[in-house]
């Protein structure tokens, strides 16, 4: 059997866990205190809702989503889920199966959308037919799913299990190309406005080590494995990096993204084409859009008129296996 | 002693008596990224593991580019 000396900076119990970024070790209980006072933090230091408010928590079946939703239930909080089917395989069949059943043990509403039942394609098809990287197809439909489900749902916000590993990895991106409008917007709560509901990130304190820690610890059950046409993309690379630093340097991470939140956020504050006001409706759908017609739309459109395309077509380098 | 890893998803048999940092670093495996679970609980960097551990080394990066 596994011995150790590390003891909880809490309670001096034996450790489960070593956190380096916080120069300590916790054992299983004050793993979960921390988990809950750096969500509590989030929420109210960056004002991103109330207890009354009704909230829409966007879930995938991995661990963040999973362990945002249950936090928010285990503090009292009024959340719902929102499930996306994105028809990538075995992996959406299998990540549906980890949502519907964390639903149902617990009571919880969940709304579900299949993208090829209801809108006649899936992310794969979607790649395929823009001839864009899966990722862009994947992430844009998400978000004008969530969009459009909050407001027709009449949610108070949006949240989603965003962490600082995903918030500091998107803002190495966005910085080593300069991007400006990206940055203005990365943002741990983005307000109501132009059609668009409040969404919030009260996961961005937490690395994903640490809500890792919190499903194990609860015991809930996610979907261990990544994404197969994820595998190998540039935001993996920039976690990857990051971590390195991390491993020599612990808690650069979380200095460059809260410190970015506190102090250079303010100065982009406005810079966004949203902030500009050049948004109108979607002639189709009525969304928010730059154009005539929204980019969902727009997809639609040209995914759901091409062949369906099985998603071994599409697998990255390190989905190959 | 028997470790389980994933992505892909594989055993190896691993000398015992060395430390969960230690044995990450033989991996060439970077401790931010990932949780090691001995025996089904979780244990912290400096536990040194006994020849009949099970040991999981459960990767922790997740997520596309959106």
């Amino acid at each position: 059997m596994a011995v150790s000396g590390s003891k909880c900076r809490a309670c001096k119990a034996p450790a489960v866990i070593d956190l380096p970024r916080h120069n300590a070790n916790f054992c299983a209980e004050h793993l979960l205190q921390l988990c809950r006072r750096q969500m509590a933090k989030a929420i109210d230091d960056y004002s991103m809702f109330g207890p009354d408010d009704r909230i829409l928590v966007a879930v995938s079946g991995g661990k963040d989503s999973l362990a945002v939703w249950d936090m928010l239930i285990e503090a009292g909080y009024q959340a719902d889920g929102f499930y996306v089917g994105l028809g990538i395989g075995d992996y959406s069949e299998e990540s549906g199966t980890y949502v519907r059943a964390f639903a149902e043990e617990r009571g919880l509403h969940l709304v579900t959308v299949d993208l090829r039942e209801d809108y006649g394609y899936d992310v794969p098809t979607a790649a395929r037919a823009t001839k864009r990287v899966p990722c862009s197809a994947c992430g844009m439909s998400k978000r004008h799913l969530f969009d459009k489900a909050a407001i027709d749902g009449g949610y108070d916000v949006v949240v989603t299990g965003h962490n600082l590993d995903d918030e500091a990895a998107v803002l190495l991106g966005n910085v080593l190309h300069w991007d400006v409008d990206y940055l203005a917007r990365q943002l741990p709560v983005l307000e109501a406005a132009n059609g668009f509901p409040r969404k919030a990130k009260p996961l961005v304190r937490l690395t994903e080590r640490e809500t890792a820690a919190w499903c194990l610890i609860r015991g809930i059950d996610y979907l261990v494995e990544e994404c197969p046409i994820a595998a190998g993309n540039r935001h993996l690379h920039h976690k990857d990096v990051l971590n390195a630093i991390e491993k020599e340097s612990p808690s650069t991470k979380s200095a460059f993204y809260l410190n970015f939140i506190d102090n250079m956020a303010p100065l982009l504050a406005g810079q966004t084409a949203a902030a500009q006001g050049e948004l109108r409706h979607c002639e189709r759908c009525g969304a928010p859009t730059t154009g005539e017609v929204c980019a969902f739309c727009r997809l639609v459109a040209t995914a759901g008129a091409h062949e369906p395309v099985p998603v071994e077509l599409v697998l990255g380098k390190r989905g190959r296996r | 002693m028997l470790v389980k890893m994933r992505n892909p998803k594989r055993e190896v048999e691993m000398p015992a008596g060395r430390t969960v940092n230690r044995l990450l670093d033989d991996l060439d495996l970077v401790r931010e990224s990932h949780l090691v679970i001995c025996n089904g609980t979780l244990i912290p960097g400096d536990a040194r593991l006994a020849e009949d551990d099970v040991i999981e080394i459960r990767p922790v990066i997740s997520g596309g580019a959106s």
